[in-house]
């Protein structure tokens, strides 16, 4: 069993008045794929958006509990959002490069790093697109604008320009729910590479795709963690009746 | 189709159509009181020419009105390099930063800004700012420094509330993307949000200084009035004569050829308005061509 990366601890959540998580308490083990799963609206963004900070944004939002990255509280007074979404990227539903250029895009996180030099910039550059495995498709054309690429290109840029900021985790909401399912197998045998370098925290709506891709797999519902444990046990001997049920197809 | 209905469409038909009649007989009757004179001098006479001089004691009557185009844009100018650093830092604040207690306070402020009749302003202009330019900047205090600061106060909201549409039409994604790698709120604001809002604010500013070129009251009262370059050339606290003031300063006592040259000033005037709010509707329509 590999080490724990992140740990929430009876982390509850509300949007004003609206509680939105409840006592949820699951450990993510460092380079493993961890699924979340369940039906609409019952908090898997909103928990992975918890991990990086994003529902700072969010006018209030309240949270109570423990989150831990490598044993730091994340939501603890010392705690540099800014620098902690340096080491925790995240890759959204819908693909969102920057109306710039494909190298702009990806040279993005490593300038707003400080990074100047030119050679350097190339290097990451280079690297992040070949990691994400769209170098052999875009390498000729870095200063072609990104909004140009076709929806599975935006969402591996996406992934690139995450990766070029060499973060340690990588959270996906739902990374393949606007793509086709060429793309979706691109991305998840991206996934798959990816995790033995970094710890992925993946949001699907797709059981398959949790089934392929994940070691851990969470299923929640209205807020609740009703069961999380190793992916083969949850699909396979589902503890409780409502993960079996919504696993199968019969709700959700 | 019901007859109702049928009249319904044929009332809506009839105002639109009213509307453009009216901008149309406005063209007209533009065109047909100021082409006399454009004609006898010619165009570039007109544009070009240094020296305005309509009730010629001695001598033939000149028709130039080159100063006073100059004094447009100076003016004009001047207002956007005060207006539009102010306005864009104002929107930021507005769209990005506020609180939604002090927005809604700083939205109803802008309105109330909006609303102040022109020749309001004019008069603050007049016993306010001009003595103060001539006690403490020198000159006659009509000049085109007041006048700028004048129109940069006119300029200042609409500047304000088109570029905070501007940036709040950027997608949230973009803004999501950039935090999550790691950029600060600041840097996000100045390498993505202001970036993908650029075509809005262009728009802005070119409708801003629209705006400020077919302003007359306020200016009128606060730029002075000699049909003159500013000498030297760059000396902001010269008075001139913009287009605008030509016309209300001379149509009561104009005739003949006088009449018509006032007029043809409008032309002019009216081509320079035309044209910029052109650009900046098509700077708006670039934007919705990018978005996809
Ligand atoms: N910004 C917000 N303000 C208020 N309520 C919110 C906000 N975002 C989400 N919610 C509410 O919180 C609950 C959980 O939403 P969340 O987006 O996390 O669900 P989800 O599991 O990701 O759903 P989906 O599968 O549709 O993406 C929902 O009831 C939603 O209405
Ligand atoms: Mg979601």
């Amino acid at each position: 069993m590999s080490e724990i990366e992140i740990e929430s601890r009876n982390l509850d959540l509300w949007y004003g008045s609206a509680q939105a998580l409840k006592k949820i308490s699951m450990a993510m083990p460092e380079k493993k794929v961890t699924a979340i799963i369940g039906p609409s609206g019952c908090g898997k963004s909103t928990f992975i958006r918890c991990i990086n900070r994003m529902n700072d944004l969010v006018k209030g939002c309240r949270i109570t509990g423990e989150l831990l990255f490598e044993g730091a509280d994340i939501y603890g007074n010392d705690m540099d959002a800014v620098e902690l979404r340096k080491k925790i990227g995240m890759v959204f539903q819908k693909p969102n490069p920057f109306p710039m250029s494909i190298y702009d895009n990806i040279a993005y996180g490593p300038r707003v790093h400080g990074l100047r030099n030119k050679e350097e910039l190339d290097r990451i550059v280079e690297e992040s697109l070949k990691a994400s495995a769209l170098w052999d498709e875009v390498g000729d054309l870095l200063d072609q604008s990104a909004v140009d690429l076709s929806g599975g290109q935006q969402q591996r840029l996406c992934i690139a320009r995450t990766l070029a900021v060499k973060p340690k985790v990588i959270l996906f909401d739902e990374p393949c729910s606007a793509l086709d399912p060429i793309s979706t197998a691109k991305i998840e045998d991206l996934i798959n590479m990816l995790k033995h370098d970094y710890t992925i925290v993946i949001v699907t709506h797709n059981m398959q795709q949790a089934a392929r891709v994940s070691d851990h797999t969470a299923f929640f519902l209205l807020g609740e963690l009703v069961e999380f444990g190793k992916t083969k046990q949850i699909f396979e001997l589902p503890d409780k009746k409502s993960t079996e049920d919504y696993i199968t197809g019969r709700f959700g | 189709m019901k007859t109702s209905e049928r009249i319904i469409e044929i009332l809506l038909f009839l105002s639109a159509a009213t509307a453009v009649m009216v901008v149309a007989l406005i063209i007209i009757f533009l065109l047909k009181e100021g082409i006399p004179v454009l004609a006898k001098v010619g165009v570039a006479n007109f544009c070009l020419g240094m020296n305005w001089n309509p009730i010629a004691i001695a001598g033939e009557p000149s028709y130039g009105i080159f100063p006073m185009i100059v004094a447009s844009f100076y003016v004009a100018i001047g207002s956007l390099i005060i207006a539009v650093p102010l306005g864009i830092t104002c929107a930021v604040f507005l769209a990005e930063i506020a609180p939604s207690w002090a927005r809604s306070i700083l939205k109803h402020a802008i309105e109330l800004l909006v609303g102040i009749p022109s020749v309001i302003l004019g008069f603050i202009g007049l016993v306010l700012l001009v003595p103060f330019i001539r006690d403490h900047f020198g000159g006659w205090g009509f000049s085109i420094l007041t006048g700028s600061i004048i129109l940069a106060i006119m300029a200042l909201p609409r500047i304000i509330s088109i570029s905070d549409d501007a940036i709040r039409s950027v997608p949230r994604e973009y803004k999501e993307a950039s935090l999550a790698l790691g950029a600060t709120h600041w840097h996000t604001i100045r390498k993505v949000i202001l970036p993908s809002a650029r075509s809005g604010i262009v728009a802005a500013v070119i409708l801003a200084m629209a705006t400020s070129i077919g302003e007359t009251m306020a200016v009128v009262m606060v730029t002075g009035s000699p049909s003159i370059l500013p000498d030297p050339i760059y000396d902001i606290l010269d008075p001139v004569r913009p287009m605008t003031s030509n016309i209300v300063l001379e149509m009561s006592y104009a005739t003949g050829d006088h009449a018509s040259a006032l007029f043809a000033t409008g032309i002019v005037l009216f081509v320079v308005v035309a044209v910029l709010n052109i650009i900046s509707h098509k700077a708006l329509k670039s934007k919705m061509g990018t978005r996809r």
